[in-house]
């Protein structure tokens, strides 16, 4: 362990105001790596360590001026020890926190002391931030040094993934995004191997010629765990949808989770990685599945609702429209059932605490299945506000992201209400598993041409049964009959959707 | 213009396989062309020799007899006129077969195959098609020198408007005619020298092959060795060492060097990511070099190694046998870039387990 | 050919044998003003950009095509050279498929691939259009070869120049034809300059029929600015050859008037010779003598021009109305049946 202090920059200095740190903790710095900025009386300053190792702690934050000397930083030097079975209780609780939510709050008391390297890189900043903690990236102050650096790469920092404190872009992230000069040599498939594995190349030791890494390394990394990145994108596994309002950390450290498989203890015994993610995120499923329907006294409700106003208008609206722009069932059913939960406000929001947290605005989480088995949860914010066009075009958008793993992770986040569709599938009715934290789950069988009494007569309607899984804790049949009967008329006035 | 080695000479040197239907490679080519021969009265045999000599390396020995000298036509030496005039007639309707005896001497009737041949389909708008079959000898490896033992098939693998086949097996020099006489375009055939006298049983149910496809002749996990013609011997045998060393190699014959079946390679080196490509000819500009470019543009996010090829040095084929040898890419030299390009067996980060280890399987 | 029976309609009275005389005189004109009158065209399209790349005038030379061709009927096969709008004109191809192939048009008798240089007309068996000097050869005497081969009787005419005389392909053809005793009429235009070097600059013996005999053919030499003498040399020749004794050479004496191509210095040659040469034009010679005895009156001269101009009007006006050969079209005909949609073939990488 090493110190890294405020050092002197000239014979006249004796404070020195900390403007920037361009490591995380976790980071892997080497000696003569610039990791911070120091602003002396005459300019900005980047300087530099000593050591090689790890960053431990950072003791002091930037803006703040101390005197040269003064202990800025813990720099892990010693070899990093074999990473340990991570432990069921809080630490961990406390990492999953950091990569779901993408708060660095706790970042300075990482679990350091049991030698455990927290994730190199921290989840992108434009996920949900829990209040009250780092702000959103766009509110991080760049350092000069760096925009300048940016500037004269002609880099766009919006278009940058910080890995500073608080999701900041630091030099290094400048550096990689232009990748003039690799650090690292990589093959390209072990390069492609190491996105889809989240493994963090930095910290894999290549075993092909003059030290270039190979694919065999990078699955070596993978099955060891701690250099293992938490996803850039999607999470891989269907973790529980954190709400945008986010209850209090304890609560969620008390609530057990599924285990995202990056933090799979390292000691499980290697198995091949492909079918160890499929594996991961049937066990994600699995666990947030059980936890439902441990906890959630789920009710059913279901409805069967004449679709014939509603497809007539779709025929007509699409027949006006390019192909591209044109409209499946599956937008106004959606449409219909976040207009309904805005106005059945009970059944849109979230159990905690022992008590009901209603939602923010209308989140509508989508489930989609994965063709490789699993499925994701992608989620429409704000889908009660959007038009249908606009609905249908991010919906075809979150679908095929979802399919291809390039989803963002704010959009697997947040949702207040999950609808399943098994329009496609063939099947008549669908009584789902709500996800907790939420209240209610709403599915949609296949649209299919049933006969119906209409006007006294009988008739034949395409029909589509609607249904509803609801949170008894949290509601009554009451008011889960008012959601159906609700989305019900919505549907039948699909001009006003 | 001597391109000596008869018919008996190298029997003398067959390699001795199984005991019962074995055939030799040249065997195999007479047998086709007498197929083609027999079947159909527009074919004719057309060169220098292939009929009272029966061919310059024995293979039309015998058709003269059977089929008179009007279809086994010795021609005088004049590859561009008797080149030229096998155009001539297959645009008046007839299928020809022209042997050039080498491929040396082919660059003597490069103007008829380059600008004729394989230009006048295009040039007349697509009035004039040129179903035109021309077989050379290729390939070094018989001390020969420099005058008889280039392998310039690469150089024709550049022309659009013709097909160049090498086959590599006794099934492609038994089949692959049959397949060339029915391009209705103009084939070109390369007969690797050192083949000729190959021997092996030849499976009674063997086909005309597919000429779009390149062929697995090995299947393995680790690396792709990419090869034609008369290195497909030395690949295999690459192989089969590199199978003792724990490296599995997939060995895939191009067999058609032009078109390319891109498919065939790209789907191999997905498998294995690594891939070394062996060929004869110089490897500056050569159709190994344009395979490793293909596969850096189409399969670029599945390489693991550099591709590397293994060629010709950069010399006229000297005679001497020992430079030649040295001159010409061998079993060793293939091993030695299969397993640069494999890589240590082990990684060091992966506590022993072999390349192979789960190498291939995700995704 | 159907060149010159669009004159036959009208004109002299065919019954008698001086009648006859006069018609065929005037069929040769007319086929002669047909060839003159397009090129000259073509002398100002190219001016005015409308025609491009390397264009060979025939001009001066179009006593040979012509009179040769009277000798061929529709079963033989021409192979040319690049200087060939004289061949195809005579041999039957419409001035319009001509027209249009200089203008790059889909209606192109090659469809835009060949230009100038490179026309082609399967139906017709004229086999282009080779713009290697000499590489026609090779493959005339395989066209000869396929007729030996197969018995039947028909003649195939290679068109060359004195200059593909000093290539190997000349004597390595002439040597198998002979060798072989195929039907092939090898016609040397011998205009005296391979491009811009004389002949006796670059060939040491310049009597070329004499070294065409050499091989064991029959050859000669021929006026080549007389379309009456060409054409009584090339029947004879053509008889020969379908009698079965084998190839026949005519080195054909003419000249150009032009340049090579379109437009050169003429440093290499001096002007007072083309003027001689120009004195024997092998139209004016035809008009004369037709005019000499009484085979051609002004208003028949005016009317075949007239006739001549409509023609060559017309393949302008649909060469230019014609639809481009569209480049997605581009990778049609590199090989026979669909285009591979390929790296190797192209796509993606112009």
């Amino acid at each position: 362990m090493a110190e890294f202090t405020m050092p002197s920059l000239g014979a006249d200095m004796d404070e020195g105001l900390l403007q920037e740190w361009l490591v995380a903790v976790g980071d892997q710095v080497h000696k003569g790596d610039a990791i911070a900025v120091v602003e002396t009386d005459k300019a900005a300053i980047e300087v530099e360590c000593f050591e090689d190792g790890t960053v431990g702690r950072l003791l002091v934050e930037p803006g703040t001026r101390v005197p040269v000397g003064t202990s800025l930083a813990v720099i892990e030097t010693g070899v990093a020890p074999a990473p340990a079975p991570a432990p069921a209780s809080a630490p961990v609780a406390v990492a999953e926190t950091e990569t779901e939510t993408g708060t660095k709050a706790e970042v300075s008391s990482a679990p350091d002391a049991d030698g455990r390297q927290p994730p190199a890189e921290p989840a992108p900043a434009h996920r949900p931030l829990p209040v009250g903690t780092a702000p959103p990236r766009e509110a991080v102050a760049v350092g000069p040094l760096v925009r300048h650096l940016a500037e004269q790469k002609h880099l766009d920092l919006a278009g940058i993934r910080g890995t500073g404190r608080g999701g900041r872009v630091t030099r290094r992230d400048v550096e990689r995004a232009t990748a003039t000069h690799p650090r690292v040599r990589v093959t390209p498939y072990a390069r492609r191997l190491a996105g889809e594995l989240h493994v963090d190349l930095a910290q894999v030791r290549g075993s092909g010629e003059l030290g270039a890494v190979r694919a065999v390394d990078v699955r070596a990394a993978a099955r060891t765990g701690p250099t293992v990145l938490p996803a850039p994108g999607p999470p891989t596994a269907a973790a529980p949808p954190s709400p945008t309002r986010a209850p209090a950390a304890a609560a969620h450290a008390a609530v057990p989770k599924p285990e995202p498989f990056r933090t799979r203890p390292a000691t499980a015994s290697p198995a091949p990685v492909g079918e160890d993610r499929t594996a991961a995120m049937r066990k994600a499923i699995a666990a947030l599945m059980a936890r439902s329907k441990r906890e959630i006294p789920h009710y059913y409700l279901s409805t069967t609702v004449d679709l014939d106003t509603a497809l007539t208008w779709l025929h007509t609206h699409n027949n006006a429209c390019p192909v591209a722009e044109r409209l499946l069932p599956a937008a106004p059913l959606l449409k219909a059932a976040a207009l309904a939960a805005r106005q059945v406000p009970e059944l849109n929001g979230f159990w905690t605490d022992g008590h009901f947290e209603p939602g923010d605005g209308v989140h509508l989480g989508v489930a989609v299945s994965l063709r490789g088995g699993g499925l994701l949860t992608p989620v429409l914010h704000g889908a009660d506000t959007l038009g249908l066009p606009a609905l249908m075009a991010a919906l075809k958008d979150l679908a095929v992201r979802a399919r291809t793993g390039r989803l963002r992770g704010s959009e697997l986040t947040g949702a207040t209400l999950t609808v399943t569709s098994l329009v496609e599938q063939g099947v008549e009715t669908v009584f789902g598993v709500i996800h907790p934290p939420q209240v209610a789950l709403v599915g949609f069988g296949a649209v299919t041409d049933r006969p119906c009494a209409v006007n006294g007569l009988l008739g034949v309607r395409p029909m589509v049964t609607a249904t509803l899984a609801a949170d008894h804790r949290a509601s009554d049949g009451a008011v889960g009959a008012r959601y159906l009967t609700t989305l019900n008329r919505l549907l039948q006035h699909p001009e006003e959707l | 213009m001597t391109a000596e080695g008869s018919a008996k000479h190298e029997t003398e040197h067959s390699t001795e396989y199984g005991t019962e239907h074995k055939t030799t490679y040249r065997e195999a080519l007479r047998e086709a062309l007498r197929d083609a021969l027999r079947a159909d009265d527009r074919v004719f045999l057309m060169g220098e020799d292939v009929g009272r000599y029966g061919g310059c390396f024995g293979v039309s020995l015998g058709l003269l007899e059977e089929f008179g000298p009007e279809r086994i036509r010795d021609t005088p030496l004049s590859e561009s006129a008797f080149v030229g005039a096998g155009i001539g007639a297959a645009l008046a309707g007839m299928r020809p077969i022209v042997e050039i005896m080498t491929v040396n001497f082919s660059l003597l009737a490069l103007d008829q195959i380059l600008n004729n041949a394989a230009t006048l389909l295009h040039m007349s708008g697509g009035q004039l098609p040129v179903p035109l079959v021309i077989r050379m000898t290729t390939g070094a490896g018989r001390q020969l020198a420099a005058q008889h033992s280039h392998s310039l098939e690469g150089w024709y693998a550049h022309i659009p408007g013709i097909r160049v086949l090498a086959p590599a097996t006794i099934e492609d020099a038994r089949h692959m005619l049959a397949a060339a006489l029915a391009d209705p375009d103009p084939v070109l055939i390369f007969e690797h020298g050192a083949l000729y006298n190959a021997s092996g049983e030849l499976h009674p149910d063997a086909r005309i092959p597919d000429l779009d496809r390149a062929v697995v002749r090995r299947a393995g996990t680790d690396i792709t060795l990419i090869t034609y013609g008369g290195s497909l011997p030395k690949t295999l045998a690459a192989a089969e060492e590199l199978a003792v060393a724990g490296v599995s190699a997939e060995v895939v014959d191009l067999r058609t060097l032009r078109p390319l079946d891109d498919t065939t390679v790209m789907e191999s080196v997905a498998r294995t990511h690594r891939a070394v490509v062996v060929d004869e000819a110089w490897r500056s500009g050569s159709l190994a070099a344009e395979v490793s470019a293909r596969i850096t543009e189409q399969a670029f996010y599945d390489l693991d190694a550099p591709v590397e090829r293994v060629c010709s040095a950069e010399v006229p084929i000297p005679y001497a046998r020992q430079l030649e040898e040295a001159a010409l890419p061998g079993t060793a030299g293939i091993v030695a870039a299969a397993r640069r390009v494999a890589g240590p067996t082990w990684s060091a980060a992966d506590g022993g387990r072999s390349p192979s280890d789960g190498d291939g399987r995700v995704s | 050919m159907s060149s010159t029976r669009t004159a036959r309609q009208h004109g002299p009275d065919r019954r008698t044998k001086a009648g006859r005389q006069a018609a065929h005189r005037q069929d040769l004109l007319h086929a002669m003003l047909r060839i003159r009158r397009f090129e000259e065209r073509c002398v100002e399209l190219y001016s005015a950009a409308r025609i491009r790349g390397f264009v060979h005038l025939y001009i001066g030379e179009e006593a040979v095509a012509v009179g040769v061709n009277e000798a061929l009927t529709d079963e033989d096969a021409v192979v040319s050279t690049y200087r060939e709008h004289g061949h195809a004109l005579a041999r039957g191809i419409p001035a319009d498929a001509v027209m249009a192939e200089m203008f790059g048009k889909a209606t192109g008798c090659s469809h835009g691939r060949g230009g100038s240089m490179h026309l082609f007309d399967a139906e017709r068996r004229f086999y282009g259009g080779n713009a290697i000097v000499g590489g026609g050869l090779p493959l005339a005497a395989g066209l000869a070869l396929a007729d030996r081969m197969t018995g039947r009787s028909r003649v195939t005419c290679c068109f060359f120049g004195d200059g593909a005389v000093a290539e190997g392909e000349f004597h390595e053809t002439a040597n198998l034809a002979a060798l072989w005793g195929l039907p092939l009429l090898l016609v040397c235009e011998n205009n005296l300059y391979a491009m811009g070097t004389a002949l006796e600059r670059a060939q040491a013996q310049t009597d070329l029929a004499m070294r065409a005999s050499s091989y064991g053919m029959v050859a000669w030499a021929v006026d080549g600015m007389d379309v009456e003498a060409v054409e009584s040399a090339a029947r004879r020749a053509v008889e020969g050859i379908r009698a079965g004794t084998g190839p026949h050479f005519l080195e054909i004496r003419t000249y150009r008037f032009r340049a090579h191509s379109m437009y050169d210095p003429d440093r290499y040659r001096d002007k007072a010779e083309i003027e001689r040469w120009r004195e024997r034009d092998p139209v004016a010679l035809l008009t004369d003598r037709m005019r000499a005895a009484a085979e051609l009156s002004g208003a028949r001269l005016e009317e075949l021009e007239g006739r001549v101009t409509e023609e060559i009007e017309h393949a302008v006006e649909a060469a230019d109305r014609a639809p481009a050969e569209p480049v997605e079209h581009l990778l049609h005909h590199v090989t026979s049946g669909p285009p591979r949609q390929e790296r190797d073939e192209g796509v993606g990488t112009p």
